[in-house]
């Protein structure tokens, strides 16, 4: 009675993984076939002769213009809102002042909002400061919307740091930035790792703001380059599913080497809020 | 010490990129958005006041409230969802073995850009080649349904996968909170000869309350702000069958336009998501914290 019971929940279990990784499944094996072998085989069958042509098409075709905006774009907002949310979260935690809960308060302001409120005026705002169509407009944008998140991760572990060790610093004679940036910031190592990675699967993921903002193909990052991508291969699923493999396939990676850091992420955004 | 760490130079310094960033970027868009939805604007030329007109337009817009609705419609389909992915990680937090590989495998779609989600799902959906008919015409199905394209189905098909993408979101939070039970609670109430179901539904789940509460908060305000996945997989069609608030505003501003109007809706939108969220916050409100 009790195997049966147990064979019922791993059942289940088993059910629910095959849902969650079927479809990656087959959009990996499809963008190794020809439409040929789509449309007439069966859709779980290995590629008979897997067609890399489809990779090489996609690159040849300028995905690689978007996946570099995608990297340097993701990199630079993400160091910024790292190193601004720290000296907030700092100041907030650590400093001795009047207004530091009205402060993260209005922080937390951005995690409950629609963005697509902000949408209309902060395209105004860009035109009329001539960042639209310019990959600043973006880099600021990420750094802003992820400070709310970043801080709130980063809260908690700030209030642990002992006192003793701010004391030691300045009996020693630091100063406020020395004890920031050469005792604070790589105490916190390992809190602002989950930080760096969360932030980078948003920034790598984003979709709105760039639709928005960016019309030239130059700076376009991936999630807007491949919807253009997709509309030229209309028909071709091949190519279509290499597109999207190597839209996906750093964060898969990342997410074989970091998963215990992503998952501590994932949890802490949430379940403090 | 006190001193030094009271130095408001230094505060200032610290806090000013934060504050500045979110005040311009985030506060001062917010409040702006409902100025201009005062506005007859197309964004390009000089704006007009026209007072509360677009709101008053709003709120007599049959295709506003229709995008209303879905949104709605996602949210409780949302909040309903919750009850699998609860029972999954309380399987899952039930002494199995490979739960920390499977949770890891339900989180992989979660990961990716919802862009790279709609595209994967509009090739299962493919009425003729995806996935999903392939199946159910091996199956003998006769006439397969043609997902996206029926506005009768279109709505629930895209609710799919966002089952699909949040699910692993879910099970991993309940799976860390059912964790953090502590074990002697549980084999004292099996001692006292409690079945699994009993100790999961009168002790599991009132302990790990408050974050059931939280996901509730999530999963609502979350399907009130959907438009990513529904924008690139039907552009909220057939015939507006699965237009949400989002993508009916972000038409209305970038495709017809109508800078004015869309302003109106996205003020509408932010006042009715605050609005929903303090409602929720209420309801699910208690008097005292459980202890244990």
């Amino acid at each position: 009675m009790r195997h049966i019971g147990y064979i019922l929940l791993y059942t289940v279990l088993a059910f629910v993984a095959v849902f969650q990784i079927f479809p990656i499944i087959w959009l990996v094996l499809f963008s190794l076939k020809s439409n040929q072998e789509i449309f007439a085989g069966n859709p779980f069958a290995l590629p008979t002769d897997p067609k890399w042509d489809n990779y090489l098409k996609v690159f040849e075709g300028g995905v690689g213009t978007y996946f570099w905006n995608s990297v340097w774009i993701t990199v630079v907002a993400t160091g910024l809102t790292i190193l601004i949310a720290s000296m907030a979260t700092y100041t907030i935690t650590r400093m001795h002042w009047k207004f530091s809960s009205l402060v993260l308060g209005i922080i937390m302001i951005g995690l409950m909002i629609p963005i697509h409120s902000a949408l209309i005026p902060l395209y105004n705002m860009f035109l009329n400061v001539h960042l639209i169509d310019n990959p600043l407009s973006i880099i600021i944008t990420y750094t802003t919307y992820n400070l709310p998140i970043t801080v709130m991760i980063l809260l908690g572990f700030y209030t642990t740091i002992p006192r003793e060790i701010e004391e030691a610093a300045i009996i020693d004679g630091s100063s406020i930035h020395r004890m920031f940036f050469q005792i604070i910031l790589p105490l916190s190592a390992p809190i602002l790792s989950t930080t760096v990675i969360i932030n980078m699967i948003y920034n790598w993921n984003e979709f709105v703001f760039v639709n928005t903002f960016i019309s030239s193909d130059a700076f376009k990052t991936l999630t807007v380059g491949i919807q253009n991508f997709i509309g030229q291969y209309m028909t071709d699923w091949g190519a279509i599913g290499a597109t999207l493999v190597i839209s996906v396939l750093p964060i898969i990676i990342a997410f074989l080497f970091f998963s215990e850091k992503i998952m501590e992420g994932i949890t802490a955004s949430a379940v403090k809020g | 010490m006190n001193k030094i760490m009271s130095n408001k130079w230094i505060i200032f310094l610290y806090t000013f990129p934060a504050l500045f960033l979110i005040g311009v970027l985030i506060v001062v868009p917010l409040i702006l958005s409902g100025y201009f939805g005062l506005m007859d604007w197309d964004g390009i030329s000089a704006m007009e006041f026209i007072g509360l007109e677009n709101y008053m337009v709003a709120l007599q817009d049959a295709k506003f409230w229709e995008s209303a609705f879905h949104s709605f419609l996602l949210a409780l389909f949302s909040a309903l969802s919750l009850i699998l992915y609860l029972i999954v990680a309380l399987i899952l937090a039930s002494k199995i073995k490979g739960a920390n590989l499977l949770r890891k495998i339900y989180l992989i779609p979660m990961l990716l850009s919802s862009v790279a989600i709609a595209q994967l799902w509009i090739k299962v959906y493919n009425p003729t080649n995806g996935m999903l008919n392939s199946v159910l015409i091996f199956f003998g199905v006769e006439n397969p349904p043609n997902w996206l394209a029926d506005p009768d189905i279109a709505l629930y098909a895209i609710f799919i996968p966002i089952i699909w993408q949040y699910a692993g979101f879910y099970i991993l939070i309940y799976y860390a909170a059912l964790k953090n039970i502590p074990q002697s609670l549980i084999e004292a109430a099996k001692i006292d000869g409690a079945s699994p179901v009993q100790i999961a539904m009168k002790m599991k789940i009132p302990l790990i309350m408050n974050v059931i509460k939280v996901t509730i908060v999530l999963s609502v305000v979350g399907s009130l702000k959907y438009f990513d996945l529904i924008y690139v997989m039907t552009g909220g069609g057939p015939n507006g069958a699965s237009e949400v608030m989002a993508s009916y505003m972000y038409k209305l501003a970038f495709e017809s336009y109508d800078f004015g109007y869309g302003s109106a809706i996205g003020f509408l939108l932010l006042i009715i998501t605050l609005i929903v969220t303090i409602i929720i916050r209420k309801l699910t409100a208690t008097k005292e914290e459980i202890q244990y």
